[in-house]
């Protein structure tokens, strides 16, 4: 598939798509359907996609994670917000929220809840571009 | 409110997240984790002194702040805090031994990362309040050691660990349907709150179809007679080290929920419940044991005896009286500690001898005496000679079948501890006794030392279990008394 134009292109605009999308829901997510797992399986299909259009190398290159790396951090992110809570004599887990003014977003409510969510959001990235590029490589 | 009990499981799931980035330098890697599991090991032992010390002997939190029926609510009594010592010490002499013997293609495959995340799983699922968080910790446990069995990726070991997946697997969606049924029916997961109401409802129809599906989870998963068949072939595949950590860790993870959930949930028909309980325990000591007669490679014989050793450990749930459950929390208690330290000898013979075949091998006794004395009071005391420790839990569990005139399963257990006995000292006198055969030595003497360092504290702990087994009973009678009267966990958590 490396020189199917129409591919290519509708590529590049799709994964801007997906990508936005996977924004909103992780953003989205302790309130409304949505959250960090489902935005982070959204984002890896839009890079599938790229791996599928263009090819393993090519992206390899543009994205240059080592995705173990990845799990990891998210790991420790989502533990973070967890036990950052115990420091302040509550429960492991507790979470907190509170609304700031924020200039050109207006009002936003900011949450730990997110904050985990990221956490979750990276590792789910990781682990299934992981698995799908471990599988690939298989063939070679 | 007591964040206390976050630490034995918030830990090692810290250091194994941690590990992931220093899977390529294997002294940092192990100094990282032999510094976590001692801190771990020493962690839980204050944690037992802690529980010990409140007045109710058991302590909660309620995660996240929610309160306990909508929330989930760790529980530490005095059973779950002593599992979790003991999943604690085993984890560490394992990491000490895995440091020995483990290959470092396997540690460069993160071995040392999904060690952690077992045992995060494990003292999880020991302390946890909640239903359905007892699934998620117990598919944390399963998900590391699937990757622990396949590491190394040996043909034997591949095509074992599939079964032991799909079996896992099965197990698992059936705990999800279980656990679905019971929401439905009662409309709650928090296990306190299921004990009441379960009460309340009295226990008929389909509440005890569920506790049939619940036995049947943790019974594949904890190895009880039938649904123990994946266990010798997948525990035969991994290197010792390995084998020991499931063996000790992986089917008392299934007895302890069997336990938890028979005395705290389904505990209004004994006489339907546990009746199938203790026919499944005579016949998982019968059939283990059989297992163990009829193998002649060392490490088939050990991984029966995990059976048969699983029976005696639900007897005491199946007679389902104070001091019969004591002796099924010491005998728990004591076989992880002489499980790990036989299978870490049964590691160093197959590595002195280079073959697993009893006949094979001959007059260790002579060039390795340490080896072939520290394997026979580890045998002595599974096999339940006094003053070792294996001797107080079988004889706890006998007076409390007694008490209760079961005299049946009384007089299997008996029989089945003589058999046992008979295939421990097969073992003995195939391998150190007669004379020095021409099989190679790959290890001296003065060479196994290193290897069994960490097998001493632990035979040197079955000993102390046993001279000191006045105090240790008063601590177990403690968590059985407290098994016995749920009462008393359910007032705690719902006040």
């Amino acid at each position: 598939m490396k020189n199917n134009i129409s591919v290519h292109t509708i590529t590049r605009i799709a994964v801007f798509i997906i990508l936005s999308f996977a924004v909103f829901l992780l953003f989205a997510g302790h309130n409304n359907p949505g959250g960090g797992f489902i935005g982070a399986l959204m984002t890896a299909s839009a890079i599938v996609l790229l791996y599928i259009s263009f090819d393993l190398q090519t992206i390899k290159k543009v994205l240059s994670f080592y995705f173990p790396y990845l799990i990891g951090t998210g790991l420790l992110i989502a533990m973070g917000t967890g036990i950052s809570s115990m420091f302040f004599g509550y429960p492991f887990l507790t979470q907190f929220f509170d609304h700031a003014h924020i200039p050109i977003l207006g009002n936003v409510e900011l949450t730990t809840a997110l904050v985990f969510d990221l956490g979750v959001y990276i590792v789910v990235v990781g682990v299934t571009l992981l698995i799908i590029t471990t599988i690939a490589e298989d063939d070679s | 409110m007591s964040n206390l009990l976050v630490i034995p499981f918030l830990l090692p799931m810290l250091v194994g997240a941690v590990l992931i980035f220093f899977a390529k330098q294997h002294r940092l890697q192990r100094i990282i984790a032999g510094t976590a599991g001692i801190a771990l090991f020493v962690y839980a032992a204050f944690l037992v002194y802690i529980v010990y010390q409140t007045k109710e002997k058991m302590i909660i939190l309620e995660v996240g702040n929610w309160d306990a029926p909508f929330g989930i609510v760790l529980v530490g009594d005095m059973l779950s805090v002593l599992m979790v010592l003991m999943s604690s010490l085993v984890g560490l002499v394992c990491l000490f031994y895995a440091f020995k013997t483990i290959h470092s293609e396997r540690e460069k495959y993160y071995f040392y990362s999904f060690f952690f995340f077992l045992l995060t799983g494990v003292n999880g699922a020991f302390l946890t309040g909640d239903l359905f968080n007892l699934f998620v910790f117990f598919e944390v446990t399963l998900i590391s050691s699937y990757v622990l069995i396949a590491n190394g990726g040996k043909k034997i070991q591949l095509r074992e660990s599939f079964k032991y997946v799909v079996m896992n697997m099965v197990a698992s969606a059936f705990f999800l349907v279980g656990a679905a049924y019971l929401y439905a029916t009662t409309g709650t997961l928090n296990m306190a709150d299921l004990g009441n109401r379960v009460a309340t409802m009295d226990q008929q129809g389909v509440l005890n179809v569920i506790a049939i599906i619940f036995l049947f989870v943790f019974g594949a998963k904890g190895a009880l007679f039938p649904l123990y068949f994946w266990l010798p072939k997948s525990y035969y595949g991994p290197p010792a080290v390995i084998t020991a950590l499931f063996g000790a860790l992986l089917t008392k993870v299934g007895l302890y929920s069997l336990i938890r959930t028979f005395t705290l949930i389904f505990n209004q028909q004994p006489q339907f419940t546990h009746s199938i309980i203790l026919l499944l325990a005579g016949l998982t000591m019968i059939f283990g044991v059989f297992g163990a007669l009829s193998k002649f490679d060392i490490k088939q014989i050990i991984i029966y005896q995990i059976i048969s050793q699983v029976g005696f450990m639900i007897m005491g749930l199946g007679v389902f009286s104070t001091s019969a459950l004591a002796g099924s929390v010491y005998y728990i208690t004591h076989d992880m500690i002489v499980k790990v330290a036989l299978f870490f000898i049964v590691g160093i013979i197959i590595r002195v001898t280079g073959t697993g075949d009893i006949r094979k091998m001959s007059g260790l006794l002579k060039t390795h005496p340490m080896l072939g004395w520290l394997f026979f009071i580890a045998a002595m005391s599974l096999v339940g000679i006094p003053p070792l420790s294996g001797f107080f839990g079988k004889f706890a569990l006998v007076v409390g079948g007694l008490d209760q005139g079961q005299y049946l399963i009384v007089a299997v257990a008996l029989i089945v501890s003589l058999l046992n006995l008979f295939s421990m000292l097969r073992i003995f006198m195939n391998v150190f006794w007669g004379e020095k055969n021409s099989t190679t030595v790959a290890l001296t003497n003065k060479q196994t030392f290193p290897l069994l360092r960490p097998v001493i504290p632990l035979i040197v702990l079955t000993i102390a279990l046993g001279l000191g087994a006045e105090p240790a009973f008063q601590y177990v009678i403690g968590a059985a008394e407290q098994l016995m009267n749920p009462e008393h966990y359910i007032n705690v958590i719902l006040p």
